[in-house]
């Protein structure tokens, strides 16, 4: 087991650089001079050799990113003598347009996604997960039917039409106050007001996701209980409550929980069409308004790089759960 | 592929009508009604977005012309339901004026392509590559492999979005295309380019096992190249994965094309694609409501069909695997 864990590790950090090396590279043959991006209007030539100076750009792309890395751990400095400033670590990066270290924007941004990720992960599980057990065990019947309506439904809808008209349902029926829509509230200091800033958006997420989760289940639900051991149990005379719950479920269960970590990664880094849409400060909409707004490459480069991370890492995390769960799997 | 009983093939003409596998499947499809009604209605979207030019000409309509004389003095359509009447099937836009129908019909168009495109084209290279690598194995394999696995961590839609702009405005200065034509190539390109390891992933893993299979041997025993094994032997028996593929990626690259240019990173204004039509639309719900439901209803009555059509296929092509 710890071999197992050793060499995934590796090989997860591996990819983490290989990914990272490759989005930095990326980034620095844009056409697009990232110093001259720093000053807007304001740009002279010596503004902007000036700056590539203090940012650091000056140098070849391998000492960047070594300085990148360095940074990650230790913290950064910018500048020299009085236009001196620094970024303690992990120092992503300086974002000029906005005079802010991108770790500080990030970190006022991830609590709003991590918001969004988790509870629309929790409320698709439960929804999905239970209507796709119901439409498994009353196979045929009007349930299953009704579910096969809500999987075409669920699948049909592109999230950013369905978040578009809960949005708007929601202010029709005064559900939400436009002002107030899209600030944060702390869930440790209003516990509700938080739930509620966060309803819609969870539900708009869960029902994009739930509905390949209520055909999956149902799918894995079926086919296990034709298994022998389920006929074994039931010979035994178990309950039909506890076959489904320790038999079936464990067993079925098992591969959803591969995609389910994954759909979260990639939430956790940002889910841009939601948070757009509900005016959500996560890190989605912080990458998209630098994009939009002024290219901000720092801010850019660190919200790809970290959905990247959540993705990769997410993939270990799995992997070893699933061995876990499913007693079949063993890690060798 | 001889799946029906071997009879003198003289009396095979009077009594056994042998069916190809094709055949058989097409007999299925036609038997599933939602399939056929999806089908049709599917193509009535695709004719109706490839005809544009020549149906907004009939009805004489524009999709660039404006016509003010629909909209009352706060730039709002006449009339009920955004404006509907004989002249303007589908009523006109609040602002601008210009008309809804004439408007989608081209929408679509360039939707349709971008999806229809995409998905061809990342089959195209995910078959060749899961082919090669399933057949062949060995070093390219892995390598490949590799590789496959690394663009799969790869977050997509960030780079999609990051990397857009400053892609476009390369392609445009190497003349290969301008503006929104420049836009759509860049969107193809990274669609395809994150899109092909699904599928050359689900090939390779059967041509896998298709190599050890006895119709594969027989024709290594006959001396067939590895050039005929791959088009004749196992080519034909990877179009079915292929075709279902393709009706599942289908839906999902005409929506990813709506979000993109909605999130203002694909095609852009003049043109009027759902994306850009919806977001316009958002602004304007609360006085006109029909601009915002007709186009969503249109978009998503179009990716339901084609989900729909999907299933349908998947069914007629393997009976065994049928979704709930």
């Amino acid at each position: 087991m710890l071999k197992y864990l050793v060499r995934r590790l590796s090989a997860t950090l591996l990819v983490i650089t290989l990914v990272s090396m490759s989005v930095f590279i990326i980034f620095a043959y844009l056409p697009m001079d990232p110093a001259r991006l720093t000053c807007g209007k304001a740009c002279t030539p010596p503004i902007i050799e000036a700056n590539r100076h203090r940012l650091g750009l000056d140098v070849p792309v391998q000492i960047q990113y070594g300085r990148f890395v360095k940074g990650l751990f230790v913290g950064r400095e910018y500048g020299e003598g009085a236009a001196k400033f620094e970024c303690p670590a992990p120092a992503f990066g300086y974002s000029f347009n906005k005079h802010e270290c991108v770790a500080t924007l990030i970190a006022s941004a991830f609590p709003v996604t991590f918001s969004l990720a988790i509870g629309a992960f929790i409320l698709w599980l439960l929804l999905g997960v239970s209507l796709g057990v119901l439409a498994a065990k009353r196979q045929g019947k009007w349930q299953d039917k009704a579910s096969t309506v809500f999987v075409l439904v669920g699948i049909s809808l592109p999230t950013f039409i369905s978040g578009i008209l809960i949005l708007l349902l929601a202010l029709k029926f005064n559900l939400i106050n436009p002002i107030e829509m899209g600030r944060w509230v702390s869930p440790f200091t209003n516990p509700l007001g938080w739930a509620w800033n966060f309803i819609f958006p969870w539900i708009t997420l869960a029902l994009a996701f739930a509905a390949t989760y209520t055909r999956f289940t149902r799918s894995n639900v079926i086919e296990t209980s034709s298994e022998d051991y389920i006929r074994t149990a039931r010979a035994k005379g178990l309950s039909e409550k506890v076959i489904l719950r320790k038999h079936t479920l464990r067993a079925a269960l098992a591969p959803i929980v591969t995609i389910a970590g994954l759909d979260f990664a990639g939430l956790l880094g940002g889910a841009i069409i939601t948070e757009n849409i509900f005016n959500l400060p996560g890190l989605g909409r912080l990458s998209i308004r630098a994009v939009l707004i002024d290219y901000d490459l720092p801010v850019i480069l660190t919200t790809t790089l970290l959905a990247a991370t959540f993705v990769v890492v997410m993939n270990l995390i799995v992997d070893i759960l699933y061995a876990y769960i499913d007693p079949r799997v063993r890690v060798a | 592929m001889a799946d029906v009983a071997v009879v003198d093939s003289e009396v095979a003409d009077a009594t056994v009508v042998q069916r190809t596998p094709r055949q058989i499947a097409w007999m299925r499809f036609r038997r599933n009604k939602v399939g056929v009604i999806s089908a049709c209605v599917a193509l009535f979207f695709i004719f109706g977005a490839y005809l544009a030019p020549i149906i907004t000409r009939i009805l004489g309509l524009s999709n660039t012309k404006t016509y003010p004389e629909t909209l009352n003095g706060f730039a709002m359509p006449v009339g009920g339901a955004g404006g509907m009447s004989l002249s303007h099937p589908l009523g006109v836009e609040p602002g601008a004026g210009r008309d809804l129908l004439a408007l989608l019909l081209y929408g679509s168009r360039i939707s349709f392509s971008v999806a229809i495109i995409t998905s061809v084209a990342s089959i195209g290279l995910g078959m060749l590559i899961g082919i090669t690598t399933g057949y062949f194995r060995g070093k390219v394999d892995a390598i490949v492999g590799r590789f496959s696995d690394f663009l799969l961590s790869f977050p997509s839609t960030f780079m999609i979005i990051a990397l857009a702009l400053p892609l476009t405005q390369r392609v445009e200065a190497l003349h290969i295309a301008q503006d929104n034509g420049a836009r759509i190539v860049v969107l193809v390109v990274f669609f395809v380019f994150f899109g092909w390891p699904g599928f050359a992933r689900l090939v390779r893993s059967q041509a896998f096992s298709m190599r050890e299979r006895d119709f594969v041997m027989a024709a290594q025993a006959l001396g067939a190249s590895s050039w005929r094994i791959i088009t004749k032997e196992l080519l034909p028996n990877l179009w079915p994965t292929a075709i279902v593929f393709l009706s599942i990626s289908l839906p999902g690259y005409l929506a990813a094309e709506a979000v993109f240019s909605f999130l203002g990173v694909g095609v852009q204004a003049p043109a009027s694609t759902f994306g850009l039509v919806l977001s316009d639309a958002v602004t304007y719900w609360r006085d006109d409501p029909a601009y915002l439901i007709i186009p969503s209803a249109y978009l998503i009555i179009i990716v339901l069909s084609l989900n729909l059509l999907g299933d349908a296929i998947r069914d007629a092509l393997d009976p065994k695997n049928s979704p709930s």
